[in-house]
C-alpha cells in the first residue's frame, strides 16, 4: 500500500462518529417488574420479551434438563387452548413466537405487526402461554422424548461434546456445570409435578424482566407490559446463586471420539455481569481472539500455521462468575501442536498485555462499530433485556464507547493477570484416539 | 425448539461467527411499498450497481456479488470457488496479506464472504461515512489478487479443515452430500460447494489463477449497497473506484442440463452417529426455469410450491408439527425445504428425524400419506391464509435487516432473476389458489423424480482405542 492510500484511510478512521444510541424508557409495573422501553416508530413492528431468572442455573440437583423443558412446554397448550391452536393463532396473525432458556435466564419473545388488529389479538395469546401453560401430560412426554433425541444428537458432535466436558470442569459441583438440555438419566425422571413446580416458582412478576421495542407509544407500551405482568403469579426473584470458586489447578480431559477432527477447547472462570474489569477483558479479549480474522489467536493458529478453520476466544459474562474460552478444530495429529500454539498466545497476551498499537486498532474496531451492534430493532431489544436483567446502568451504551477509549495497556494486563492463568487452565480434546502423542 | 441438525448446509462463510439464515422461502421477500425503493445502475465496464436506502441508522452494508459457485464446476476441479473465496482475503499486489481485514476492523467494520452453488458474495458492513474504504478494496481485489503459492499452501489446509468440521464430522451433512450426489446425475449440483476432498488434495494455484480470471470481472459481478446513503453519491464513488475496471470474455454459465430420472433412487449412508435421519428430494423446478418459453413450467408453478412448503412445516401449526411431531408423534423433527430462486432446477427436500420408538422407514411412510393428501385434497383455506399472513408479515419484519435487504436483492440479480422478483413476491404468493398446490403436487411429486436417502447410524465405536494418557489429568472417556 501507498504512503498516500494509507494516510487517506488513516483520516477516514478518525472522522467522527454519529452514533443514534436508542433512548431506553424504565418503570416498574404494580408487583414489581421491571420494564425497559425503547420507542422506535419508523417500522411498523413491535417487538416484546419477558425474561426470568429461570435458566439452568436453577434445575435442581437431578432434575437437570427442567429449565428447558419447562420453556419449551409453555406454548404447547394454555388456557384450555391446544398447541395446535395457540400456533395457529401466532401465525394467522403473522405473529412470531420464540422460547429460549440459557444458565440464567430463560425468556418468551413475541414479534408482531404494530396494527391493533394484529397487535392485540397476538398479544392476547402470549399472555395466555405466560399466565396459564397447562402442562398436560401427552405435550410433557412428547417434549421429554425429543429433548431425549436431541440429547443422543449432541452424542455424534464433537463440538457439542467438548463443550459439556468444558463447562463440567470448570464449573465441577456449581450449577452453571450442567448442560441445559441436562442429561438422559436426570431427563427420563422429569414430570408434571416438577415442571409446575419449577414454573410457579420462577415464572413469576418478581422475577420478570419486560422488554418492548418498536412502534407503541409509552402508554400503550405500559398497558401491554401490566397486561402480561398481570398474567403472572405474583413472586419474588430467587435467591443468589453461589459465587463461582476458582479453579484450584489444571485439568486435561480427553475423549475419544470416531471423528477426523480433533475439537480442541480451553477455559477457566472468567468474569460476571458487572465486574468493574470488564471493558479492560472485553476489550483484550478482542485483541487475543474475539476479533475474527484479525485477532491474534486468528493468526498464529489458522494464518500462520493453517491448523484449524475456526479459532477464536471469548469471556460469556453471567450473574455470576461465567466462562473464558477458547477453541479450535484441527486435524489428527495437529492437537498437540494446537494446545501448544493456543495456550503459548494466551500466556504471552496475559504476560504481556497488547502492543499500544495492538490496543489502538482494538478500540477503532470497537468503537467505530458501535452503530452496527444497534441498527436494528432485534438487536435493541435484545441490549435492554441483557441491560434490565443484569440490572446494568441504564445508560450502558450511551457510555459503552468512552468506557472502551478508557481502557488502558495496563488495565488489560492487569485484568488478564487477574483472571486468567494457563496454568489453571481446564483442556479438553474430543477426537480420535490415535492423535494424541504429542499433547502436552 | 431443540437444535436440530441442518442438513442442508449450502452455503459456506469464511468464518462461523458470522451465521446467515438463509432460508430461501424468505430469501425472495421484499417490501412492495415505494419507500422500498431499488436504486438500479450499469457501469460502461459492465458492472451493475443497485441501491437501497433505509436512513433508520447511520450503517451501510456493501456488498460484491460474483455469479461464479460450485455449480459453475467440473469433475476434479470441485471447491475451487470456495477456495478461491478464502484466498481473497489472502492480498493483492498492493495490500499485502492481511492488509484488507486490518484496513476494514480499523474501521470499525466487519466483513465476511460466503459462496453456494450458484453464488460467491464478499460483504462490509460499516459506519455510512466509510463506504469508500469498502469500494476501493473490493475493486482492487476484483482484478489484481496476488493469488501466492505459498499462502495457498497454507489456506488450502484451512479449507480442509473446513470441510471436516462441517460435513466429515457432521453425519446430517455428511448424509446430505451423497443424497446430492445421487440425485444429479448430469447437474452441477451434484458437486458439494466445499468440494471433494480427493479434488481438494490436488488443487494447484494455476487452477485458482485461470478460475480467478474467467469470473471476477466487473461484467460478472453486481455491486449492492444499502443503508444510510444518497444513491447518486454513492454511485458517483462506484464509478470512481470500479468505472476503471477492464472487462472480461466471461463465458456462459454452465445449464448442463439434469438427465431425465428413471426411477427412484435410494441410498443408505453408514456413518458412526447416534440419531438416524430420512432426506426425501424431489426434482422440481424454479422461477428461472418457468420463465423459458419451451420449460413447460407455468410461471405460478414455483410460487405453488413455495406455499406447498409453507403449508407442510412453515410454522409450529403447519402439518408437520400439528399431524407428524405432534399428532401421531412419528417424528422428532421435520422440515420441508425449497428454493425458488436456486440457479437450476432443484430438489423440493423433506428431512427430519424420527421420534423415539420409530424408524426411518415409519418416517418415511408418514411423509409419503401427507404427500398423497395434497395430492388427492385441496388445501384448506384456513392454512393458506396462514402461509399468506406469514409472508406478508415476514416482509415486513426483514426491513429491520439492512443486511439482509441488501443480501435478497444480490441473490436474485446473480441467479438469472432481477431484483424486480422480489417486489413482486408477496402479490405472487398471494395468487396462489389450492387448486394449484394440488396441480404441483399431482406433477412434481412422483417416484420418478424422488431420492430416498437414509443415514443408518453405526455405533460410535469409542473403545475402539484406549484413550490416550493424560500425565497429570483426568481421564473421561464418555
Amino acid at each position: 500500500m501507498s504512503a498516500k492510500t494509507f494516510l487517506a484511510l488513516f483520516l477516514l478512521a478518525l472522522a467522527p462518529l454519529a452514533a443514534a444510541v436508542p433512548k431506553i424508557q424504565h418503570w416498574q409495573t404494580t408487583g414489581g417488574a421491571g420494564v425497559y422501553f425503547v420507542e422506535l416508530r419508523q417500522l411498523p413492528i413491535v417487538d416484546v420479551k419477558v425474561t426470568f431468572g429461570a435458566g439452568s442455573a436453577r434445575d435442581p440437583k437431578g432434575q437437570e434438563g427442567l429449565s428447558l423443558l419447562t420453556n419449551s412446554l409453555l406454548d404447547e397448550g394454555a388456557g384450555g387452548k391446544d398447541a395446535n391452536a395457540i400456533a395457529y393463532e401466532f401465525e394467522r396473525l403473522g405473529a412470531q413466537y420464540n422460547a429460549d432458556a440459557g444458565k440464567d435466564r430463560a425468556s418468551v419473545s413475541l414479534r408482531s405487526l404494530s396494527e391493533p388488529s394484529k397487535l392485540k389479538p397476538a398479544l392476547a395469546n402470549l399472555r395466555l402461554v405466560l399466565g396459564s401453560p397447562d402442562f398436560k401430560k401427552e405435550a410433557l412426554d412428547r417434549q421429554r422424548n425429543r429433548l431425549l433425541v436431541a440429547i443422543r444428537r449432541k452424542q455424534q458432535s464433537p463440538g457439542a461434546l467438548a463443550n459439556d466436558a468444558l463447562q463440567a470442569a470448570i464449573y465441577g459441583d456449581h450449577p452453571y456445570a450442567h448442560p441445559g438440555e441436562g442429561t438422559t438419566a436426570s431427563v427420563k425422571g422429569l414430570e408434571r409435578k416438577e415442571v409446575r413446580s419449577f414454573y410457579r416458582h420462577y415464572y413469576t412478576r418478581g422475577n420478570a424482566t419486560i422488554a418492548i421495542v418498536g412502534d407503541v407509544d409509552r402508554e400503550r407500551a405500559e398497558a401491554i407490559a401490566s397486561s402480561l405482568a398481570g398474567a403472572l403469579n405474583q413472586g419474588t426473584a430467587p435467591p443468589p446463586l453461589p459465587a463461582v470458586p476458582p479453579l484450584a489447578k489444571a485439568k486435561e480431559v480427553d475423549i475419544a471420539h470416531p471423528s477426523a477432527q480433533t475439537h480442541v477447547l480451553m477455559g477457566q472462570p472468567g468474569t460476571y455481569r458487572g465486574d468493574p474489569d470488564y471493558f479492560p477483558l472485553y476489550v483484550g479479549n478482542h485483541i487475543l481472539g474475539g476479533s475474527g480474522l484479525v485477532s491474534l489467536l486468528f493468526k498464529q493458529v489458522r494464518e500462520k500455521r493453517g491448523l484449524s478453520y475456526n479459532v477464536y476466544s471469548y469471556f460469556y459474562p453471567r450473574r455470576r462468575t461465567g466462562p473464558f474460552v477458547a477453541g479450535a478444530a484441527t486435524r489428527s495429529k495437529e492437537n498437540g501442536e494446537t494446545v501448544k500454539v493456543m495456550k503459548r498466545t494466551i500466556d504471552d497476551f496475559i504476560r504481556n498485555g497488547p502492543t499500544p498499537e495492538q490496543l489502538q486498532q482494538a478500540k477503532k474496531n470497537i468503537t467505530g462499530g458501535f452503530p452496527l451492534k444497534i441498527d436494528s430493532n432485534s438487536d435493541i431489544v435484545g441490549y435492554i433485556s441483557m441491560i434490565g436483567f443484569y440490572g446494568l446502568p441504564l445508560n450502558y451504551l450511551d457510555t459503552f464507547t468512552s468506557k472502551v477509549e478508557a481502557v488502558t495497556v495496563k488495565d488489560i494486563r492487569s485484568a488478564f493477570q487477574r483472571h486468567l492463568d494457563v496454568d489453571r487452565f481446564v483442556t479438553v480434546q474430543v477426537g480420535p484416539p490415535a492423535s494424541g502423542e504429542s499433547a502436552p | 425448539m431443540f437444535s436440530t441438525s441442518s442438513l442442508r448446509e449450502k452455503i459456506l462463510t469464511r468464518i462461523t461467527r458470522v451465521i446467515l439464515l438463509l432460508c430461501l422461502s424468505t430469501a425472495v421477500q421484499a417490501a412492495t411499498n415505494t419507500e422500498n425503493k431499488v436504486h438500479e445502475y450499469k457501469l460502461d465496464n459492465g458492472l451493475k450497481l443497485l441501491v437501497k436506502e433505509d436512513h433508520r441508522a447511520p450503517v451501510v452494508v456493501s456488498q460484491v456479488w460474483y455469479k461464479v459457485g460450485s455449480s459453475y464446476e467440473h469433475d476434479g476441479k470441485t471447491g475451487i470457488s470456495h477456495a478461491l473465496e478464502h484466498m481473497m482475503f489472502k492480498g493483492t499486489k498492493k495490500y499485502g496479506e492481511g492488509q484488507f481485514s486490518r484496513i476494514i476492523a480499523e474501521n470499525g467494520g466487519s466483513e465476511n464472504a460466503f459462496t453456494s452453488d450458484d453464488y460467491t458474495a464478499y460483504f462490509e458492513i460499516l459506519e455510512k461515512s466509510r463506504l469508500p474504504i469498502s469500494f476501493k478494496l473490493e475493486a482492487d481485489r476484483m482484478r489484481n489478487l496476488a493469488l501466492k503459492k505459498s499462502a495457498f499452501a497454507k489456506e488450502i489446509q484451512v479449507v480442509k479443515e473446513e470441510r471436516r468440521m462441517r460435513t466429515e464430522d457432521n453425519p446430517g451433512a455428511y448424509t446430505y452430500e451423497v443424497a446430492m450426489a445421487t440425485a444429479f446425475q448430469t447437474s452441477p449440483y451434484r458437486h458439494p460447494t466445499v468440494g471433494w476432498m480427493a479434488d481438494l488434495n490436488h488443487m494447484k494455484v494455476q487452477d485458482l489463477r485461470r478460475w480467478y480470471k474467467t469470473w471476477y470481472a466487473p461484467n460478472n459481478a453486481t455491486v449492492v449497497v444499502a443503508g444510510d446513503v444518497d444513491p447518486k453519491q454513492v454511485l458517483a464513488l462506484a464509478k470512481k473506484y470500479f468505472g476503471p475496471l477492464k472487462p472480461e470474455n466471461v463465458p456462459t454459465p454452465p445449464q448442463e442440463p439434469e438427465v431425465a430420472q428413471a426411477g427412484i433412487k435410494t441410498v443408505v449412508v453408514k456413518r458412526p452417529a447416534e440419531v438416524p435421519e430420512l432426506l426425501m428430494a424431489w426434482k422440481v423446478p424454479v422461477l428461472t426455469t418457468s420463465r423459458r418459453p419451451d420449460s413447460g413450467v407455468a410461471e405460478w408453478e414455483p410460487y405453488a410450491l413455495d406455499v406447498l412448503a409453507g403449508i407442510l412445516s412453515g410454522g409450529d401449526s403447519a402439518r408437520f408439527s400439528a399431524d407428524l411431531i405432534r399428532g401421531r408423534e412419528v417424528a422428532s423433527s421435520l422440515n420441508a425445504g425449497y428454493n425458488l430462486t436456486d440457479r437450476l432446477n432443484t430438489v423440493f427436500t423433506v428431512s427430519g428425524t424420527p421420534a423415539r420408538g420409530h424408524t426411518v422407514k415409519e418416517l418415511e411412510a408418514a411423509v409419503r400419506a401427507q404427500i398423497e393428501s395434497l395430492k388427492t385434497e385441496p388445501v384448506t383455506s384456513q392454512e393458506l391464509e396462514r402461509v399468506k399472513a406469514q409472508v406478508v408479515s415476514g416482509d415486513v419484519y426483514q426491513r429491520d435487516s439492512v443486511f439482509y435487504q441488501a443480501l435478497k436483492l444480490g441473490l436474485l440479480e446473480t441467479v438469472g432473476l432481477s431484483w424486480h422478483d422480489a417486489a413482486k413476491y408477496v402479490d405472487r404468493i398471494k395468487a396462489v389458489t389450492p387448486a394449484q398446490v394440488q396441480q404441483v403436487a399431482n406433477k412434481y411429486f412422483t417416484d420418478r423424480r424422488l431420492t430416498v436417502a437414509q443415514l443408518s447410524p453405526l455405533p460410535m465405536n469409542k473403545s475402539a482405542a484406549p484413550p490416550r494418557p493424560m500425565p497429570g489429568g483426568m481421564n473421561n472417556v464418555r
